[in-house]
This record gives C-alpha cells, structure tokens and sequence, in this order.
C-alpha cells in the first residue's frame, strides 16, 4: 500500500489526542497514510484551512459544522462530521475575585452539583457574569447557555465573550471576563497560574456531549473515500488504545511534546485520569468519565447529536439560521460511520438517532455486534431531548 | 465619490501595523485605525463601525472576530469573512497570503479589491521575511550538524575532509535521504555511542 500525506489541522488541546496518537503510535502508518499534523493559532483558521482546501481534515468543535450547515458565521462550505473525536472534557471556572466572593459564602467546589453551583455564583453576582470561551460556535457556549437557562442562573444572569484559552488568564486579570469554560488543559494551566478555580467538569451539565468531531469538506469524502476510510480507522483505533488506562502515562508524554501541546505531562494527565487539581490550594477531585475516547461507541457521529445542537443555536441565533433539521442532523455521517468502521471490530448502534438524555444506567442496545453497552447519557436537569419530537 | 473607507487593522507589532497602514493609504481613500491589544476586541473594532477589518491570519485573537460575524453581534451591520461570490478566488489569495479580511455587508467589490490587492502584497512580503529567516535559521543549524559529522568520520576513518563530505553525500544518494538527515543520524548515533 502506498504511504498518502494527509494534512489534518488541530488546536493544542487534549482532546486532540486520537490525531497526534493515530500518527505517533502508528495507527495511521498501518493505514497507509501519515497524517502531516498542522496546529492552528485559532478555531477560525482551523475552519479557513480545511475550507480552503489547505488540509483534508480537522479535528473540530462540534456545532461548527451545524453551524455552517445553518448559515451562520459568514463560511458556508459544507462540511461533514465522520466520527465524534471525544466526548466530554471542558470545565467551568471562576476567576479569582468570584472565587474568594464564593469561599466567603462557604462554597466548597465541589466540582460536581451544577444547580448548586449556579446558586452560588446567583449569590455573589452584582450583574451579569461575563464567562469567556474559545469560540461562538462551540460545546461550551450551549453547555453555559443550557446551564444558566435551568438555574438560578438566569439566560440573562450571564454574558458570553470569545476568548481565546491562551489569553485567558490575561482577560481575567483585566476584567475583561469574571469566568470561563474551557477545555483541558487550559482549566489546569489557569488554575496552575494561580488565575482562578474550577467550578465543574461540563460532564456534570450533559454526562455525555459530543465535543470534537473529525471534520472534512463533504465534496472531499465523496471524491476520497478511501482515504477517508483510512483517517477514520486511524483515529478510532487511536481512540481504542487510549481507553486502556495503563497508557495514560505513554500519552501524556507524547502529547506533552513541544511540537503538539507544549505542556508539562503532569498537567495533561489531570484530564486524562479524570482527577483534578481546582483551585490553588491544590484541592482535588475526582470525575467519572472526565473525557471519553471510546467507550459506549464514544466515536459514533449520532444525528441526534447534531439536532441538539442545532436546536440550541436556533434559540441563539434565530432568524439568522437557515432551518431544515433533516438536512443540518446529516452532516452528523453516521452513514459513512458504518461504512467504514463497520469492517474493523467497532460494534456500531442499529439505530442513527437516539432519544438524548435518556441514559440513566450504562444500557446494552442493539448493535451489529450485539455486545454495545451505551454509557449514562443525562442532562442535569433530567430533561430529555426526543430528535423526533422537533 | 462613495464614501471613504473605514479599514480596521490588527496588528500588535508597530513597525508592521505602520507599513499596512501606509501602504493602504496609498492604495486608496480611506481612514484606517490600527488596535493593538486584543483586550476588548469585538467592542473597539465596533466602536470604530469599519468597512473592512484586516487581521493576520496567525494571530490567535482572530477567534474574537468571530463574534462580528453573528447577527447578535457588537457591530450594527453584519459582517462576513471574505469569501462569497465573485470575490472567492481573492479570498483564497488573502488566505494564502496570511490575511484573512472581514467585509461589511453590501460592500461593492470593485471598493473591496484595491483594500485585499494591497493587503495581500504587504502581508505577503512580511510573510515571505519571516520564512525566509526561518530557512536561514534551518540551514544555519543543518551547516553546524554536518560539519560535526564530518569531524566525526574524518576522526573515525582517518580522512580528510573533502573525502568526508563526499562519503556523506554517497550515503545519502544511496539511501535516498539528504546529507543533512544522514550527517544528524551519525551524531546521534555516535552520541548514544558515547
């Protein structure tokens, strides 16, 4: 088999890993291709780069396909979403003056309890709390918006503003934000940093929300579709070797390398075992299930994914977003999911939509293997999201 | 005479913001402000209520823009990355060129062209100065690696150094690989060799 270069874009962040492990440990190589990892200075020059044309693929956050599948945000290539990269892994934190208003209250983070938390901050605020995030479209904000609009919180008790992770902790210092939600690792470097605490993993708002996804030019799966095939083994089989915990230390080191994430492995291994150090006096907890790279068909691109979100972003963006659900939940390809995962040992769902939320205990469903066990898939607030109701 | 144009440029090095912002001035009729900290961006850029916004397309603080593209955004009029119709094959220039540029909507073309022609030349000269000193670094460094091997074989095998380089370059022509990748795997070795 001849060795093809495809040139994936990323930011440095740990929920890059299937990428970097799919080169590094040789998933992509058994393929026969090598991925030409390019790291991108921001999400906006993550989706101009595949757009354009400039890579094949990216690892991307989730509502921006939907996104521009609805018309939203100026770019209107149409991309589509061949497998979900991970599941979960954002945090939400405060800065450094809500962080001493809310121990002066008696709060103890304890990164866990979304309504008490959101009572808490309700407490403490004088207006509006400003939260920054990495980007308009993306899990954090309708993470955020979900959250505040079902607490004490209020959709008007917070304000959202595009941060990029980086300049975090300089904006928290200006008062340019009072909080943030962010992926790892930069919740440990802002708490490292001494620029705040951790309030909650965003596993504690929806327990199971697709967060990256591996994203292409829909027009290039159609033309390549073998070498589509190929990424997307490459990255799933990445995905399988770091469910295994024994690896953790091996995948730390790796994408703690200067080339990918630039930080210290320690820092790394917070998200990826799942304990984390919040606050400044080195307090720890503990979280099920912090990320997910595998597990419960982790990777599965289900369309009903796709219509939550688009729902969310209906009710920010509403009549600026172009509505045709069926058409916005098939950019979500779990069509090209089965086609080419079906053939390497993946035990893929019967069905393509499932009512989201539902999952109270991990479930065994039908699968083609028959031997799929689905993880807890909850809302806090216990609601459900029924794609058929819409 | 239309307007002149309000052109926003962010740029956080002076000297480069400087000769953007001249070049521009030549190139065409319009008021152009520079902001250079990224505090605050979306509000300052919309404070300023431009036609066209200019940013590096490398500086991560492009992500705040993005908030200019949403309807419910800070300015007034929405804003568009530059791509759509006519004007697509010059976004993909700017793009290669390192500037990606935010449009207003409804803006003529033929007043967008002049503002990207200059853009994408003056981002594209500081582009091709920054590669070029990355090459000169590279081949300063690969200069030091194979003159390193070249001592190590000349120790080794008790040859001058003419007949060391052209071992090195034998080598590499056999196996396919350059003298520098060769000359960097004998040091290694030879280090680990200790």
């Amino acid at each position: 088999m001849k060795q093809v270069t495809v040139p994936v874009a990323y930011m440095p962040l740990v929920d890059a890993a299937p990428l970097i492990i799919a080169q590094e440990m040789g998933f992509a190589e058994a393929e026969g291709i090598a991925l030409d990892l390019i790291a991108a200075p921001s999400w906006s020059s993550v989706r101009d780069m595949l757009a354009f044309g400039r890579v094949d693929a990216a690892h991307m956050l989730s509502p921006v396909p939907v996104a521009m599948a609805m018309g939203l945000g100026g770019m209107s290539t149409a991309l589509s979403a061949v497998s979900v990269l991970s599941v979960n892994g954002n945090v939400i934190g405060v800065g450094k003056p809500l962080e001493a208003r809310l121990r002066d209250t008696g709060y103890g983070f304890d990164f866990a309890d979304p309504v008490r938390a959101a009572e808490a901050l309700a407490g403490v605020r004088d207006g509006p709390i400003v939260f920054g995030v990495p980007f308009p479209f993306s899990m954090h904000v309708e993470l955020l918006r979900y959250w505040s609009r079902a607490t004490a919180l209020g959709a008007d008790g917070i304000e959202i503003r595009t941060v990029p992770p980086p300049l975090m902790a300089k904006a928290l210092a200006a008062g340019d934000v009072d909080a943030f939600c962010v992926g790892e690792p930069w919740g440990s470097v802002a708490v490292e940093d001494g620029a705040g605490a951790l309030m909650l993993p965003g596993c504690a708002i929806w327990s199971f929300a697709p967060e990256k996804v591996l994203a292409v030019r829909t027009a290039w799966a159609e033309t390549e579709p073998d070498l589509t095939g190929r990424l997307m083994r490459a990255t799933w089989r990445a995905g399988r070797w770091l469910a295994a915990p024994e690896v953790r230390t091996t995948a730390s080191e790796l994408l703690s390398r200067k080339a990918y994430l630039d930080v210290s492995p320690e820092l790394i291994d917070r998200a990826l075992s799942g304990h984390l150090t919040v606050s400044a006096r080195g307090e720890q907890r503990r979280v099920e299930r912090f990320v997910e790279f595998h597990s419960g068909a982790a990777s599965f691109p289900w369309r009903s994914q796709a219509r939550w979100i688009a729902q969310q972003l209906r009710r920010s963006h509403g009549a600026s977003a172009r509505h045709d659900p069926d058409a916005v939940a098939h950019v979500f390809r779990t069509d090209l999911h089965r086609m080419h995962l079906g053939s390497v040992g993946t035990d893929l769902p019967g069905a393509s939509e499932k009512v989201e939320g539902a999952i109270r205990h991990a479930t065994p469903v039908a699968s083609a293997g028959g031997g799929l066990t689905l993880l807890p898939n909850r809302f806090f607030d216990a609601r459900i999201f029924d794609p058929n109701a819409e | 005479m239309a307007k002149t144009l309000t052109i926003v440029v962010v740029e956080e090095d002076r000297d480069r913001a400087i000769a953007i912002v001249d070049a521009l001035k030549d190139a065409c009729a319009c008021e152009v402000f520079v902001i250079g900290n990224a505090s605050g961006l979306a509000r300052k850029i919309a404070a300023h209520a431009p036609d066209i916004v200019l940013i590096d397309i490398d500086n991560p603080t492009r992500d705040m823009m993005e908030e200019l593209t949403l309807a419910s955004g800070p300015l007034e009029r929405p804003v568009a990355m530059f791509v759509s119709g006519a004007a697509g094959g010059l976004a993909q220039t700017a793009i290669e060129a390192g500037v990606s540029a935010y449009v207003v909507d409804g803006l003529a073309p033929a007043r967008i062209k002049p503002v990207m022609d200059t853009a994408i030349a003056r981002f594209a000269m500081v582009r091709q100065m920054r590669n070029e000193l990355a090459e000169t670094r590279r081949a300063l460094e690969e200069r030091k690696v194979i003159d390193r091997a070249k001592g190590l074989l000349m120790k080794a095998k008790g040859i001058d150094e003419d007949a060391a380089y052209a071992l090195l370059r034998k080598t590499a022509m056999d196996q396919g690989r350059r003298v520098a990748d060769v000359a960097e795997a004998l040091v290694t070795a030879s280090g680990l060799l200790g």
